[in-house]
Protein backbone atom coordinates (compact mmCIF):
# COMPACT_ATOMS: atom_id res chain seq x y z
CA UNK A 1 0.00 0.00 0.00
CA UNK A 2 1.07 3.36 -0.89
CA UNK A 3 2.43 5.29 2.31
CA UNK A 4 0.03 8.13 3.34
CA UNK A 5 2.07 11.70 4.65
CA UNK A 6 0.54 14.92 5.52
CA UNK A 7 -0.07 17.68 3.18
CA UNK A 8 3.45 19.60 3.95
CA UNK A 9 5.26 16.01 5.00
CA UNK A 10 5.83 17.50 8.87
CA UNK A 11 7.46 20.97 7.67
CA UNK A 12 8.58 23.41 9.98
CA UNK A 13 10.14 26.81 11.04
CA UNK A 14 11.43 28.76 13.45
CA UNK A 15 11.29 32.80 13.59
CA UNK A 16 9.63 33.96 16.50
CA UNK A 17 7.88 31.23 17.16
CA UNK A 18 8.01 27.77 15.91
CA UNK A 19 6.03 26.65 13.50
CA UNK A 20 5.08 22.67 12.33
CA UNK A 21 3.19 20.61 10.57
CA UNK A 22 2.37 18.23 12.91
CA UNK A 23 1.46 15.57 10.32
CA UNK A 24 -1.07 12.82 10.55
CA UNK A 25 -3.68 13.61 12.92
CA UNK A 26 -7.30 11.82 12.87
CA UNK A 27 -10.05 13.93 12.55
CA UNK A 28 -13.55 12.61 12.60
CA UNK A 29 -16.69 15.34 11.47
CA UNK A 30 -19.93 14.49 13.60
CA UNK A 31 -23.20 16.66 12.55
CA UNK A 32 -26.52 15.81 14.04
CA UNK A 33 -28.72 17.26 16.89
CA UNK A 34 -25.49 17.90 19.63
CA UNK A 35 -28.76 17.58 22.49
CA UNK A 36 -29.50 14.22 21.85
CA UNK A 37 -27.91 11.55 24.52
CA UNK A 38 -27.09 8.88 21.73
CA UNK A 39 -25.06 11.86 19.43
CA UNK A 40 -22.90 12.85 22.84
CA UNK A 41 -22.41 9.65 23.88
CA UNK A 42 -20.73 8.35 20.74
CA UNK A 43 -18.96 12.10 20.46
CA UNK A 44 -17.88 11.28 24.18
CA UNK A 45 -16.33 7.13 23.78
CA UNK A 46 -14.47 8.31 20.62
CA UNK A 47 -12.59 10.93 21.46
CA UNK A 48 -12.52 9.70 25.43
CA UNK A 49 -12.85 13.85 26.09
CA UNK A 50 -15.91 15.21 28.47
CA UNK A 51 -18.75 16.75 26.28
CA UNK A 52 -17.29 20.27 25.42
CA UNK A 53 -19.18 22.97 25.85
CA UNK A 54 -20.12 25.82 23.49
CA UNK A 55 -16.80 27.30 21.56
CA UNK A 56 -14.86 24.84 23.86
CA UNK A 57 -12.38 21.84 23.33
CA UNK A 58 -12.12 19.55 25.75
CA UNK A 59 -8.60 17.33 25.20
CA UNK A 60 -8.14 13.55 26.60
CA UNK A 61 -5.19 11.26 26.34
CA UNK A 62 -5.73 9.73 23.32
CA UNK A 63 -8.04 12.51 21.53
CA UNK A 64 -9.85 15.92 21.61
CA UNK A 65 -13.37 16.95 21.41
CA UNK A 66 -14.24 20.40 19.74
CA UNK A 67 -17.55 22.09 19.02
CA UNK A 68 -17.43 23.47 15.53
CA UNK A 69 -21.26 25.13 15.66
CA UNK A 70 -24.37 24.11 17.16
CA UNK A 71 -24.94 21.33 15.17
CA UNK A 72 -21.30 20.13 14.63
CA UNK A 73 -18.42 18.57 16.57
CA UNK A 74 -14.69 17.73 15.49
CA UNK A 75 -13.19 14.07 16.87
CA UNK A 76 -9.60 14.25 17.09
CA UNK A 77 -7.59 11.24 17.44
CA UNK A 78 -4.61 8.99 16.59
CA UNK A 79 -4.76 8.91 12.65
CA UNK A 80 -4.24 4.60 12.80
CA UNK A 81 -7.56 4.70 14.85
CA UNK A 82 -9.80 6.64 12.88
CA UNK A 83 -11.59 4.03 10.95
CA UNK A 84 -11.68 1.42 13.97
CA UNK A 85 -13.32 4.47 15.66
CA UNK A 86 -15.62 5.41 12.92
CA UNK A 87 -17.29 2.05 12.50
CA UNK A 88 -18.14 2.28 16.47
CA UNK A 89 -19.50 5.62 16.18
CA UNK A 90 -21.48 4.54 12.68
CA UNK A 91 -22.69 1.59 14.55
CA UNK A 92 -24.05 3.57 17.71
CA UNK A 93 -25.37 5.81 15.77
CA UNK A 94 -27.93 3.65 14.22
CA UNK A 95 -30.64 5.33 12.77
CA UNK A 96 -29.78 8.20 14.75
CA UNK A 97 -30.22 11.36 11.84
CA UNK A 98 -26.29 12.14 12.33
CA UNK A 99 -23.19 11.56 10.22
CA UNK A 100 -19.99 10.98 11.13
CA UNK A 101 -17.06 11.29 8.74
CA UNK A 102 -13.45 10.89 8.42
CA UNK A 103 -11.88 14.08 7.44
CA UNK A 104 -8.40 13.21 8.40
CA UNK A 105 -6.88 13.64 4.76
CA UNK A 106 -8.79 16.77 3.80
CA UNK A 107 -7.14 18.94 6.91
CA UNK A 108 -3.80 19.88 7.56
CA UNK A 109 -3.25 20.61 11.60
CA UNK A 110 -0.22 23.33 12.46
CA UNK A 111 1.31 24.01 15.65
CA UNK A 112 2.50 27.31 16.92
CA UNK A 113 4.66 27.34 19.71
CA UNK A 114 6.45 30.01 21.54
CA UNK A 115 6.45 33.48 24.22
CA UNK A 116 5.30 35.32 20.63
CA UNK A 117 2.48 32.94 19.67
CA UNK A 118 -0.53 35.10 20.30
CA UNK A 119 0.68 37.71 18.60
CA UNK A 120 1.72 35.79 15.56
CA UNK A 121 -1.80 34.76 15.71
CA UNK A 122 -3.41 38.18 16.54
CA UNK A 123 -1.61 39.40 13.30
CA UNK A 124 -3.40 36.64 11.17
CA UNK A 125 -6.48 36.24 13.26
CA UNK A 126 -9.70 38.78 13.72
CA UNK A 127 -10.16 37.20 17.16
CA UNK A 128 -9.61 38.86 20.83
CA UNK A 129 -6.46 36.79 22.01
CA UNK A 130 -5.71 38.64 24.78
CA UNK A 131 -4.85 36.10 27.95
CA UNK A 132 -7.52 36.86 30.07
CA UNK A 133 -10.28 36.49 26.95
CA UNK A 134 -8.78 33.81 24.91
CA UNK A 135 -7.47 30.68 27.43
CA UNK A 136 -6.61 27.46 26.22
CA UNK A 137 -9.96 25.32 26.32
CA UNK A 138 -11.90 27.36 24.02
CA UNK A 139 -11.92 26.82 20.29
CA UNK A 140 -12.55 29.35 17.82
CA UNK A 141 -13.26 29.00 13.66
CA UNK A 142 -12.48 31.90 12.14
CA UNK A 143 -9.93 33.32 9.34
CA UNK A 144 -6.53 33.07 8.68
CA UNK A 145 -5.83 35.96 6.55
CA UNK A 146 -7.61 34.36 3.70
CA UNK A 147 -8.83 31.17 4.55
CA UNK A 148 -10.85 29.09 6.91
CA UNK A 149 -9.37 28.04 10.41
CA UNK A 150 -10.11 26.86 13.68
CA UNK A 151 -7.62 27.73 16.30
CA UNK A 152 -7.36 26.73 20.03
CA UNK A 153 -5.02 27.12 22.43
CA UNK A 154 -2.63 23.57 24.09
CA UNK A 155 -1.52 25.91 27.22
CA UNK A 156 -0.43 29.33 27.16
CA UNK A 157 2.74 29.48 24.85
CA UNK A 158 0.68 26.70 22.35
CA UNK A 159 -1.65 26.92 19.60
CA UNK A 160 -3.08 24.59 17.46
CA UNK A 161 -4.69 25.41 13.73
CA UNK A 162 -6.54 23.80 11.64
CA UNK A 163 -7.25 24.77 7.78
CA UNK A 164 -8.04 22.87 4.54
CA UNK A 165 -5.35 20.84 2.76
CA UNK A 166 -5.54 22.23 0.03
CA UNK A 167 -4.76 25.80 1.41
CA UNK A 168 -2.24 24.32 3.77
CA UNK A 169 1.03 25.43 2.09
CA UNK A 170 -1.05 29.05 2.02
CA UNK A 171 -1.31 28.91 6.07
CA UNK A 172 2.21 27.75 6.73
CA UNK A 173 3.49 30.51 4.39
CA UNK A 174 1.35 33.14 5.98
CA UNK A 175 2.77 31.92 9.25
CA UNK A 176 5.90 31.99 7.98
CA UNK A 177 5.46 35.38 7.69
CA UNK A 178 3.83 36.45 10.48
CA UNK A 179 6.55 34.75 12.98
CA UNK A 180 9.46 36.63 10.36
CA UNK A 181 12.41 37.50 12.39
CA UNK A 182 12.71 40.92 13.47
CA UNK A 183 8.66 41.31 13.38
CA UNK A 184 7.54 41.19 17.15
CA UNK A 185 5.02 43.04 17.88
CA UNK A 186 5.52 42.63 22.22
CA UNK A 187 1.56 43.33 21.75
CA UNK A 188 0.63 40.75 24.01
CA UNK A 189 3.50 40.95 26.57
CA UNK A 190 3.10 44.31 27.14
CA UNK A 191 -0.51 43.78 28.21
CA UNK A 192 0.89 41.13 31.50
CA UNK A 193 1.10 42.80 34.36
CA UNK A 194 5.02 42.94 35.63
CA UNK B 1 -14.96 47.78 11.18
CA UNK B 2 -18.57 46.40 12.26
CA UNK B 3 -18.77 43.64 14.97
CA UNK B 4 -21.80 41.26 14.48
CA UNK B 5 -22.96 39.06 17.35
CA UNK B 6 -24.06 35.41 16.60
CA UNK B 7 -27.11 34.21 17.71
CA UNK B 8 -25.47 30.43 17.03
CA UNK B 9 -21.93 31.42 18.85
CA UNK B 10 -23.19 33.83 21.26
CA UNK B 11 -20.27 35.94 20.85
CA UNK B 12 -19.73 39.32 19.23
CA UNK B 13 -17.52 39.05 16.16
CA UNK B 14 -15.71 41.34 13.78
CA UNK B 15 -17.52 41.97 10.36
CA UNK B 16 -14.52 39.82 8.41
CA UNK B 17 -15.86 36.25 9.65
CA UNK B 18 -19.45 36.87 8.05
CA UNK B 19 -21.21 37.47 4.92
CA UNK B 20 -23.96 39.45 3.43
CA UNK B 21 -26.54 37.24 2.20
CA UNK B 22 -29.43 39.36 1.09
CA UNK B 23 -32.97 40.31 2.33
CA UNK B 24 -34.57 38.34 5.39
CA UNK B 25 -38.06 37.10 5.12
CA UNK B 26 -38.82 36.52 1.54
CA UNK B 27 -40.90 33.24 1.57
CA UNK B 28 -40.83 31.12 -0.87
CA UNK B 29 -44.00 30.16 -2.46
CA UNK B 30 -45.45 26.83 -1.88
CA UNK B 31 -46.17 25.86 -5.07
CA UNK B 32 -44.15 27.69 -7.68
CA UNK B 33 -45.51 26.27 -11.08
CA UNK B 34 -48.73 27.98 -9.58
CA UNK B 35 -46.96 31.13 -9.82
CA UNK B 36 -47.65 33.83 -12.60
CA UNK B 37 -44.38 34.93 -14.34
CA UNK B 38 -44.94 38.29 -12.32
CA UNK B 39 -45.49 37.17 -9.15
CA UNK B 40 -42.14 34.34 -9.70
CA UNK B 41 -40.57 37.78 -10.60
CA UNK B 42 -41.03 39.46 -7.69
CA UNK B 43 -39.93 36.52 -5.26
CA UNK B 44 -36.39 35.91 -7.33
CA UNK B 45 -35.18 39.65 -7.83
CA UNK B 46 -37.66 42.37 -6.87
CA UNK B 47 -36.21 43.26 -3.36
CA UNK B 48 -36.98 46.72 -1.20
CA UNK B 49 -34.21 49.06 -0.90
CA UNK B 50 -34.66 50.64 2.64
CA UNK B 51 -33.37 53.68 3.76
CA UNK B 52 -32.89 53.11 7.83
CA UNK B 53 -33.55 49.68 9.43
CA UNK B 54 -33.68 47.12 7.33
CA UNK B 55 -34.31 42.58 7.72
CA UNK B 56 -31.50 41.06 6.16
CA UNK B 57 -29.90 37.65 6.34
CA UNK B 58 -26.09 37.22 6.98
CA UNK B 59 -24.42 34.23 7.22
CA UNK B 60 -21.28 33.47 9.46
CA UNK B 61 -19.36 32.23 6.68
CA UNK B 62 -15.70 31.64 8.54
CA UNK B 63 -17.23 30.50 11.89
CA UNK B 64 -20.40 28.10 12.87
CA UNK B 65 -21.46 28.93 9.15
CA UNK B 66 -25.18 29.36 10.20
CA UNK B 67 -27.49 31.96 8.60
CA UNK B 68 -29.10 34.27 10.92
CA UNK B 69 -31.04 37.23 10.19
CA UNK B 70 -30.39 40.77 11.34
CA UNK B 71 -31.56 44.24 11.67
CA UNK B 72 -29.11 46.69 9.90
CA UNK B 73 -29.53 50.48 9.95
CA UNK B 74 -28.48 51.02 6.24
CA UNK B 75 -27.88 54.73 6.75
CA UNK B 76 -25.65 54.74 10.11
CA UNK B 77 -24.23 50.86 9.39
CA UNK B 78 -25.59 49.98 13.07
CA UNK B 79 -26.70 46.31 13.35
CA UNK B 80 -29.81 47.11 15.94
CA UNK B 81 -30.32 43.34 16.41
CA UNK B 82 -29.55 39.94 14.96
CA UNK B 83 -31.73 36.98 15.93
CA UNK B 84 -32.03 33.29 14.74
CA UNK B 85 -33.10 31.95 11.54
CA UNK B 86 -36.66 30.83 11.78
CA UNK B 87 -37.31 33.45 14.84
CA UNK B 88 -40.59 35.79 14.45
CA UNK B 89 -39.92 39.28 12.67
CA UNK B 90 -38.38 41.63 15.67
CA UNK B 91 -40.55 45.04 16.17
CA UNK B 92 -38.60 47.63 14.61
CA UNK B 93 -40.80 50.10 17.06
CA UNK B 94 -38.78 48.74 20.27
CA UNK B 95 -35.32 48.31 18.50
CA UNK B 96 -35.32 51.81 17.03
CA UNK B 97 -36.45 52.96 20.37
CA UNK B 98 -34.13 51.20 22.17
CA UNK B 99 -31.69 53.01 20.45
CA UNK B 100 -32.78 56.59 21.07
Amino acid sequence: MSETISALNNAGYSGLVRIDETGLQGMITLRGDLSLTTVKKVATTASGATFPGQRQITVSDTGALAWMSPDELLILCPYEEVSDRLAKMTKTLGNTNALAVDVSDARAIFAISGEDARDVMAKLCPVDLHPEVFKPGEIRRTRLAQIAAAIWMEDDDNFRLICFRSVAQYAYDVLKVAAAAGSAAGFHAAQDPV
Amino acid sequence: MLLIHCPYCEETLPEAEFAHAGQAHVVRPENPSAQSDEEWENFLFIRSNVKGPHYERWRHVHGCGRFFNAVRDTVSDRFLTTYKAGAPRPDLETLTGEVK
